[in-house]
Parts: C-alpha cells; structure tokens; sequence
C-alpha cells in the first residue's frame, strides 16, 4: 500500500445516518489520508481493532441519532486496553438529542477523552485542517 | 486402459480407490491398517491384496495419495487482532487442509513460546498487520519464534512491509522461512490462497518425509496435499465444475469424526434477502471449519457439554440420563458400538448434535436493528439458506444405516431464524467413500472427476 497517513472513520452504534459518513469518506481521501471507512452501525470494538490492524493514527466517529453519549462513552478505555492509548479520537455529528449548549456537549466528550469535538453540520474543511496539525 | 490408484492414508485406515479413467469407473475400494509407526507400506499393501481380491490384478498408470496420518498436518497460527488476521490465518491453515492446534493472537509471551514448543506443529503460520499497517507486533512475533527451541518451517504472511525483516530474524533459527501474500492485505479483506499454496508445498517437500509417508514413493507417484485439502478439492470441483463440465453449484460437505466434526461450503454466502449489509472479515468462498469439541468418540463428552445431555436427549427419545451415560460409556471405549435400539437411537442423535452444532457455527448470522424507520439487519459470515445439496462423508456417516437422520441437524431452525443455514437442503451420502480420492483424480483429471461425483455420489 501506500505511506499515506491512515484514518479510521466509522457512524457508532446503531446508527444509520450514512450521507455523512459517505461526504467524509470522499473530502478525506481527496485531501490526502488512507481512509479506512467502516461505514455505518459500528461497534467500539471494530473501531479499536480496525485501527491496531491498520496502524491508523486516529478514529473519527461519527453519531447523528442522538444517542452520542452513550455510544461514545468509554472508547478512550478501549483503546488503552488494546495498546494504543496515544491515537487521536475525534467525534462529530449531532452528538446529543436537541439543542444543547455546545460548549457543554464539548467538554462533557473532552472529559470522556475524545481529542477533538465538532458541531453538527461542522463541513469537512475544519476536520481536515485539525488533522493536518494533529497527524504529522 | 487407463487405470489410477487413489490412496488416503488416513489416522487408522489406508482407503485404497481404483479408477478407469476412460470409462470413468470406480473399479473397486478397499482399506489396511495405516502403519505410519512401523512401514507405511505394509498397510497399503494389505489394503492392495484386499482390492484385488475383488477386482483381479490391476496395473495403475498413475498412483496419487493423500494422507492425515501421522497426526494429520499440524499447525499453530499467528496473527494480531483474534477476529482479524489471527482469523484470516487460522482459515488460511484450515483451507490448507491442517489441523489447527491453536490460534494466537497479539504479542507472544515466553509461556506462549513454551506452549508451542510443546504442541510441536508441523508448520506456524505467521501473520500480523495489514500491509501498511502495524509492524510492531509481527516483528516481536517474529523475534520470540526465533527463539523456539525448535526447528519449524514458517510461512510469512503478514504486513507486507516488515516481511524482509521478519523473514531474516527468522532465518536465523529456522531451516525454511517462506514469505508470502498478506493473509489480510486491507482491513476485512481475505486473502488466504498464496498462503494455502505455499503450505501445500512445504507439506509436500519436507512434511511427508518428516513423518515417514516418503516410503510410500516406491508406490506412490505423488503425495498431493492433506486429506481434508483434497476433500475441500473435490467439493470446490463439484460445485464448480472442472475442464468444461460443469458443476452443481453451492453446497455442503459434512464430515463426522471420533474426535472432531469438518464442515465444508462452496457458496459465496451473499444475502439472500435485501436490504441487509455485510459486516467483518470477508468469507472463503470455498470454507473448511474444524470443530475439535464435538466427535462420536474421543470428543463425546465435549458433545454433552457443547450439546447439553436435554439436545442429545429430545433427539433419541431417550432420557438426559441415558444420554449421558451413553457418551461416557463411548468416550472411554471408543471401539463401542451400539447395541439396543436405545443405544443405536442416541448414537444418531450425537451424530445429528454434531451437524448441527458444527453448522451453527460454521454458517453466518444476522442481527436485526429496530429503528423507528424499520428494521435493518447486519450479516456476519455466509447466508446458506438456499444451498440445495448437503453431502455426507467420512467413516462414521458413510458406514451408517441412517445417515440422513444425522445430516438433519444441518437444516434451518425456525426457532432460530437469525442462523443462515440451510432451508431445503437435499441429502447425498458418499457411499462409496470417495470423495478424498475424487479431490486427488481431479488434480489431473477435473471433468472425470467431476462426473464420477455426480454418478456416485450426486444421484437420486
Ligand atoms: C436523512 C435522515 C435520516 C435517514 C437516514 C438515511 C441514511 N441511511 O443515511 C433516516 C430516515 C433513515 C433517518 C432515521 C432516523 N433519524 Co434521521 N435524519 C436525517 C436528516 C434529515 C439528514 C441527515 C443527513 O444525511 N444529513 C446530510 C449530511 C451530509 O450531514 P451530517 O450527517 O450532519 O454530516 C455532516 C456533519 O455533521 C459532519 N459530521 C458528521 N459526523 C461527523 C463526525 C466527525 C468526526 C466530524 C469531524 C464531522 C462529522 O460532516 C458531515 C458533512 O459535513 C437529519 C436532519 C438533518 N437535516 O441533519 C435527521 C436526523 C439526523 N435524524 C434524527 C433522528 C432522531 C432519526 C431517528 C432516530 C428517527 C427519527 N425520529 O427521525 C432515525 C434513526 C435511525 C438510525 N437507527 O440511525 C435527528 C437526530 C436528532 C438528534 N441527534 O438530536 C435528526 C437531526 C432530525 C431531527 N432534527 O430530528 N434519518
């Protein structure tokens, strides 16, 4: 394959939002990066183990449904457990039923251990860019 | 005339099965002791005096042989992630034919190192990483394996970039590394046949002479592969087809033994209702399960532990108790056979508790999602619903009176719907017991073999 750096994309949980996933898959790829897209209705587990597989050096999960906290909870974990507790974690969509205040949806997924945390309709340009200054 | 001889030296017995290639014949069978400890050939020539007892003297143009004597091909697998590569190594091994000793996943540990020193396999299956990807762990993997106190030959089928690397720490301690294609090139992407084939070829230069079925060259012409791997030859063939004949599409192998219960599939598995999407590691499409708990004799009480004694029970029309004094009973003499019909009922129903266990776990499942929107559905594995042939092979179904109450445990259970067996599938037994042969004749002659497994074994 090829020495592009490699990312884990993937919707969590039972969740089937897939436009998204698919607008993301695409602007990645294009801006460079091997993207390793698990699609829709991913378990944590195949997050972790797609990624210490591949050697990606972050997992960007996806939750539209509004079920985001309680999928998201305790991937940071996991990925200790599995030995690669230093990849980034970013999640973005509509992590929270409603209109919740963002900067407290933020820091509750910053606590949880997610890097980096994105408003719903974030467009791909703004992750790219983090993942420019993150993923060197 | 043109007459070959197709022998598999198997764990007791050398089959023995002649063929006429031009008239496409089986022109006799017949079966010796397999004397791998002492002279392989004696055994063989016993089975050969037995054949032309009944047949007269035969001359062969050909002699091809398959053997899971001697312990059968013994291998350990490697791999990282266990529903990944150690996976896609362990079906690699599996559709090689072997008898798979253990899987280890992640970075070995020195009790690790000990344990295979002690389970002494045959070959080990090395992989790791998709190519690109992590190359931390086969390289650890690699360095513990170099310190084996043993000499094994390795196969190498891991990450692709660290393969030199791992090749060359291993050539150190070991006689014959073998690098190949990554088992699990991209993430849940399979890729197991160059790794088959490099198997096959260390099995055929160094295994059989290890073991000391290379007295049979005064005979044979070739040793070809592992029985299992020409059994998994023949059902690819028949399915398929070979050299123009063609074949009878998807279907199912299965073959009950004293210790262990082998499932085979020629199917790509697809979905066979919409809207369901597939999930994990993607499927041989010609796939070999071996299941070491369930078994007529050695494996009878794993069976009642796997199966629950109420299974086996419900099956016979016995009581649970009976059930289980009957596999102890069987288990501790294995040269046991049934003689009330109570006896003869729950041995069938063993049988029937091996096919469907085995099965069970062989085929794919799917998981229903509920959203408000409907229901979706998630499919792991292979969708064998619709396969219409189910074959019975091996000693145990093969000599039996009623195999087609045993092969009953493969069919789709409506109690059950989320496992993807079969629904109607039709029952064929391979009476003559040549399908290992078959696998073997059509290494050389596809379509005749071919057309001899639907005479023989595919007729109604
Ligand atoms: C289409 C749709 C569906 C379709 C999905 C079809 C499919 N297979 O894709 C169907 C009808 C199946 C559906 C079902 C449901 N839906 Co719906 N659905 C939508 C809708 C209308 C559009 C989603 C979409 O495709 N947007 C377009 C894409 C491009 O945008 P996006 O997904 O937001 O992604 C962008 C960004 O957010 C960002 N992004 C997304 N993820 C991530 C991750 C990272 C790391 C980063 C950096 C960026 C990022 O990048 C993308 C590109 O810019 C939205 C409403 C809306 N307008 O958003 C509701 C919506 C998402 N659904 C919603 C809900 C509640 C549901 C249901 C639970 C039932 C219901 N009541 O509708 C079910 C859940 C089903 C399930 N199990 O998943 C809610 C979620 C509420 C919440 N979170 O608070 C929404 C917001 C509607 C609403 N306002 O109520 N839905």
């Amino acid at each position: 394959m090829t020495n592009k750096v490699k990312v884990v994309l993937g919707v969590i949980g039972a969740d089937c939002h897939a436009v998204g996933n698919k607008i993301l898959n695409h602007a990645i790829a294009a801006a460079g990066y091997e993207v390793i897209n698990l699609g829709v209705l991913v378990p944590q587990e195949e997050f972790v183990n797609a990624a210490i597989e591949t050697d990606a050096k972050a997992i960007l999960v996806a939750s539209l449904y509004g079920h985001g906290e309680i999928d998201c909870r305790g991937l940071r974990d996991r990925c200790r457990e599995a030995g690669i507790e230093d990849i980034k974690l970013y999640v973005g969509g509509n992590l929270v039923v409603g209109k919740t205040d963002f900067d407290e949806v933020e820091k509750k997924f910053l606590g949880m251990g997610y890097n980096r945390v994105y408003e719903p309709g974030t467009l791909p340009d703004v992750v790219i860019a983090d993942m420019k200054e993150d993923l060197k | 005339m043109n007459n070959i001889l197709l022998i598999d030296f198997g764990s007791t017995y050398t089959k023995i099965t002649a063929v006429d290639v031009d008239q496409e014949k089986v022109l006799g069978t017949a079966r010796g002791i397999t004397t791998v400890e002492t002279d392989i050939m004696d055994g063989l020539n016993q089975a050969l005096t037995a054949l032309f007892a009944k047949t007269g003297r035969l001359e062969f143009g050909k002699v091809l042989g398959c053997s899971s004597a001697a312990g059968g091909l013994k291998m350990i697998a490697v791999g990282l992630v266990p529903e990944m590569t150690a996976e896609a190594a362990k079906r690699a091994a599996l559709g090689a034919g072997a008898k798979v000793l253990k899987v280890f996943s992640h970075e070995l540990s020195e009790y690790e190192i000990e344990e295979i020193e002690e389970l002494k396999p045959d070959i080990i299956l090395l992989a790791g990483g998709t190519d690109g990807g992590n190359q931390k762990v086969i390289m650890h993997n690699a360095k513990m394996l170099a310190g084996l106190n043993l000499d094994v030959p390795v196969v190498v089928a891991g990450n692709k970039s660290v393969t030199p690397k791992v090749v060359k720490i291993l050539s150190e301690k070991h006689t014959e590394v073998r690098p190949t294609e990554n088992v699990m090139p991209k993430l849940d992407e399979l890729n197991i046949e160059p790794a088959r084939i490099v198997i096959r070829d260390i099995f055929l230069k160094r295994i059989t002479e290890a073991k000391g079925l290379n007295r049979a060259n005064k005979m044979v012409d070739r040793l070809v592969m592992p029985t299992p791997a020409a059994v998994l030859k023949a059902s690819e063939l028949l399915s398929q087809g070979g050299d123009g004949e063609p074949g009878l599409g998807d279907l199912m192998v299965m073959d009950i033994g004293g210790a262990t219960t082998d499932v085979y599939s020629i199917a790509k598995g697809d979905p066979t209702v919409g809207g369901v999407s597939l999930k994990g590691l993607s499927e041989p499409f010609g796939k070999r399960t071996v299941e070491g708990d369930l078994g007529m004799r050695y494996s009878a009480g794993a069976l009642l532990k796997a199966a629950g004694a109420e299974m086996i029970a419900s099956y016979a029309g016995s009581s649970p108790e009976e059930a289980a004094a009957y596999t102890a009973k069987v288990e501790a003499d294995i040269d046991y056979l049934p003689q009330t019909d109570i006896e003869a009922n729950i041995e069938i129903a063993m049988g029937k508790a091996c096919v469907r266990l085995s099965t069970d776990r062989h085929v794919g499942h799917l998981e229903t999602y509920f959203t408000p929107f409907g229901t979706s559905y998630v499919q792991t594995g292979k969708d064998l619903t619709k396969v219409a042939i189910v074959i019975g092979t091996g000693g145990v179904i093969v000599n039996h009176n009623k195999p087609e109450e045993i092969l009953k445990g493969i069919v789709f259970d409506e109690t059950n719907p989320q496992t993807l067996k079969p629904r109607q599938p039709d029952f064929f037994i391979d009476k003559d017991y040549i399908m290992a042969s078959m696998g073997l004749l059509g290494e050389e002659y596809p379509a005749t073999a071919v057309r001899m497994m639907k005479k023989y074994i595919v007729n109604k």
